[in-house]
């Protein structure tokens, strides 16, 4: 290729930029599991237990509210809706929640729909954490919080949930697996701005208890410290467990974002839709990166996924409610799992919640037959 | 008692925030009622929550207001298009998560149509990101590229979010305004141009980025091949990247011919090019857009896209990739949309220019997009007793809801803070819309005069 010849520089007509091209905000969070297991996954396994998500269908309801208002003759569903969140969806994600709260939400203020939870959890560090600013992550964790961290110029500060196994030898539970109270507490500086809870927790499956979740409550509320809240496998609880909010804890509303998910929700991992949960004075910031970043999230997936929720609302502790029979499925699956992996000799943690259970191989791969 | 934060802020070294705790440590126990809050937005997020659409899509969500606002069409997207969506939902696996830079069927697509555009081999995997709307692709490329000590030069008028994306990535916009050439008689985008000298004199060393919009909203210019070489010879020279934001790349109207500099010598390793599902198939609603470039720069919008929401809805780009399909198998055929959209717009902008020279209103005719800028100073309507401090344009577009309920935009939204005073006394309207629409807005116009204030 011939060279400009119109100035000193002559740079070559294909060359890249010479100086460095990449943000900083980059550095170090360029690798990604999903991107090397998937492949993995795709190119050599025969079962796939990896990636989370269901290889079964969404429920009919939710894919024929999908079908439904594509066919429903209103074009405009195809426009853009409200940035903050589509007006049916955002009306009754409040109604929702503020039963499961029991407190008064304003569906415009306290509620925002995000592109999937994981946005929701970028729009929380991007709006809440500065550079400088530590942010707590319990180990183990769902890995982008420690690239968001970063990437929003904050400081992960670690905090490993610890194994007591039980003492008969039995298998664990994700309940066995626990805070150290003082070490959390010791994690706790002037520079913590956030805690991430992920409860139920992914990978281990743990459903924080009310005490559990009253301890860092109080080292919330003591250092005067936010919660990122994400609780989006909060109806994937099992054996009669119960599913606690923090944000209900005193002390705890003011300072928590709740972020929830319809992929995890209703089975639709591939919509991408999500939704954060909290008080307008820390949402305002959240609606501010939203709106300089995505501003708006496709209209018809957030249509059917309100009329998902509708029918949850009326069908609220009952029987047929998916938020039931999600769960009793997916307790027998784990079981039947639990067991195979046991009868190979995998130690399997049975864990008490989300669709992810975490197996011990220690044992299994010294073991001669592998 | 008020909690301070300091902020050192020193190049090249960490940033350290001290924070007075007087407070944390003198009231240990109260609760968080009666606590003072010390939690304010980032830094990265100050003065970017004001927004022009949160105010102006509220006043005009007024049905019996016709609304030639904001950007978005009230037609129907074509059939096809939604029948894909419906078949793409129909299909489980298309409802759970799909390649996190972009479905295979709809990157191969995009890939295809734009090896056909370009003339030049697109690697679907790595020189395409698929993103949530162009607006997306803006965040993703600016999150990437930028960042602060960097400058970016923006044209003015821009496409309102250029400025905040900006800003938040810590980086400083430049300005560089369109001027009117026939010394503000402008009767077609191709009288608003840029002026050489002064676009050169905005380039230095830290200039990072230049942001390019063509077709370019508000205005409708579509930049010429000599306009784009000098920009391209700026960024040759100065060895700065191109944002090439071509969302409205299909709508030129007669006479006129989309280029992409990207294609310029010497530029296709330093653009990203964006594009829009919203814009090229009417659904704006469906919030899918690409970027497309070389890998190198690619590659790191796609390390902001795996941070930031990771994946875009499976089914939505499913359809979007057979609507593809569909046209590219018809690209040299009139009937493709993209070229039949454009058609059909073109007779929407005569009419809608026709509309408003007829109210007395001095249309500016885009040669491309769906937006017209109309200067209504010829109206001289005097809004000097609304109190506010507003710009005119503001003023005027708020009185026209009230007293004509006829929405717009105002230009100056548009605007850096130097020259807004250039552009208040002009107005957008989206004519993107149906028959009915512009039939109502019509009646408005033709009865302007007929009214008093």
């Amino acid at each position: 290729p011939h060279l400009k010849a119109s100035n000193s520089l002559s740079h070559s007509l294909q060359a890249k930029m010479s100086r460095p091209v990449q943000a900083r905000r980059l550095e170090g969070i360029d690798k990604n599991i999903w991107v090397e297991f998937v492949k993995l996954a795709a190119t050599y396994s025969k079962v796939n237990l990896g990636q989370g998500f269901p290889d079964f269908p969404a429920p009919e309801f939710l894919t024929e509210a999908f079908s439904r208002a594509l066919g429903g003759g209103n074009h405009m569903l195809h426009q853009y809706t409200r940035a903050f969140g589509h007006p049916p969806l955002v009306k009754v994600l409040a109604q929702f929640f503020e039963k499961l709260l029991g407190r008064d939400l304003d569906p415009m203020t306290n509620v925002m729909v995000t592109v999937g939870a994981y946005q929701a959890l970028f729009c929380c560090f991007q709006a809440l954490v500065d550079e400088g600013d530590e942010v707590i992550i319990i180990e183990p964790f769902f890995d982008c919080y420690e690239p968001m961290v970063k990437m929003a110029g904050g400081t992960p500060v670690f905090v490993p949930l610890r194994p007591n196994p039980p003492k008969d030898g039995k298998l664990m539970s994700s309940a066995d697996w626990q805070l150290d109270p003082a070490e959390l507490a010791s994690k706790f500086s002037e520079r913590t701005k956030a805690i991430v809870l992920n409860s139920p927790n992914n990978p281990l499956g743990k459903v924080f208890s009310r005490e559990e979740l009253g301890l860092i409550a109080e080292l919330c509320v003591k250092h005067d410290v936010l919660c990122i809240s994400d609780e989006v496998y909060e109806w994937l609880v099992y054996d009669g467990k119960q599913h606690v909010r923090i944000a209900s804890l005193q002390g705890m509303w003011d300072r928590t974002v709740i972020i929830g998910s319809a992929g995890k929700t209703f089975s639709a991992t591939g919509w991408k839709v999500g939704w954060v949960v909290g008080p307008d004075r820390l949402l305002k910031h959240l609606r501010t990166v939203h709106q300089n970043s995505v501003y708006h999230c496709a209209t018809i997936a957030q249509e059917a996924v309100a009329q998902g929720f509708q029918r949850e609302l009326m069908l609220y502790g009952k029987p047929e409610s998916y938020f039931v029979q999600l769960p009793k499925e997916l307790q027998q699956k784990r079981d039947w799992l639990v067991q195979s992996l046991d009868g190979v000799g995998m130690k399997p943690i049975i864990p008490e919640g989300t669709y992810f259970l975490v197996a011990d191989i220690s044992q299994f791969s010294e073991s001669p037959a592998v | 008692m008020f909690l301070a934060s300091r902020n050192f802020c020193c190049r090249g070294i960490r940033t350290c925030q001290l924070r007075t705790g007087l407070l944390s440590r003198s009231i240990k126990h109260s609760t968080s009622a009666t606590m003072p809050f010390r939690h304010k937005n980032t830094r990265r997020i100050e003065g970017l929550d004001s927004n022009v659409w949160v105010e102006f899509t509220k006043v005009a969500a007024d049905p019996s207001i016709v609304n030639l606002g904001q950007g978005l069409p009230d037609i129907s997207p074509p059939s096809y298009v939604k029948e894909e969506l419906a078949k793409a939902a129909a299909v489980d696996r298309l409802n759970q998560y799909t390649r996190g830079f972009g479905h295979p069927s709809l990157v191969k697509a995009l890939s295809q149509v734009y090896e056909k555009v370009c003339g030049r081999k697109i690697d679907p995997l790595t020189d395409i990101l698929v993103t949530v709307g162009a607006y997306g692709s803006l965040f993703s490329t600016i999150q990437a590229l930028i960042e602060e000590g960097d400058e970016v030069i923006i044209i003015e008028p821009f496409y309102d979010c250029y400025e905040p994306m900006v800003k938040m990535a810590g980086a400083k916009p430049v300005f560089i305004p369109l001027r009117c050439k026939n010394d503000g008689n402008a009767a077609s985008s191709a009288d608003w141009v840029l002026d050489p000298a002064e676009l050169a004199n905005k380039f230095n060393s830290k200039t990072k980025a230049i942001i390019l919009n063509t077709p370019h909203n508000p205005i409708g210019k579509v930049f010429t091949r000599e306009e784009l070489q000098v920009i391209a010879d700026l960024c040759i020279k100065h060895d700065t990247l191109c944002i090439s934001d071509e969302v409205y790349e299909w709508l030129v109207y007669k006479g006129n011919k989309h280029i992409k500099i990207a294609m310029l010598p010497g530029m296709w390793e330093r653009t990203v090019t964006i594009g829009s599902a919203g814009k090229t198939y009417s659904v704006t609603g469906w919030k899918l857009g690409w970027s497309i470039g070389p890998e190198y720069l690619i590659k790191h919008l796609q390390v902001v896209h795996q941070n930031t929401l990771y994946t875009c809805p499976t089914p939505l780009q499913e359809a979007l990739a057979q609507a593809f399909w569909t046209d590219f198998r018809r690209m040299d055929d009139p009937d493709c949309y993209f070229y039949s959209l454009s058609r059909e717009l073109e007779s929407k902008r005569d009419r809608m220019a026709q509309l408003l020279k007829e109210a007395g209103l001095k249309p500016v005719i885009p040669d491309g997009g769906y937006f017209m800028i109309v200067d209504v100073s010829t109206l001289n309507v005097d809004l000097s007793d609304t109190d506010e401090k507003q710009p005119y344009d503001y003023k005027f577009i708020k009185w026209m809801i009230a007293s004509k309920k006829l929405s717009a935009i105002p230009l100056s939204a548009f605007c850096g803070p130097e020259t807004k005073k250039q552009f208040e006394k002009y107005i957008r309207f989206c004519f993107i819309k149906k028959d009915s629409t512009l039939d109502a807005a019509e009646v408005i116009l033709k009865n302007w005069n007929k009214q008093t204030g």
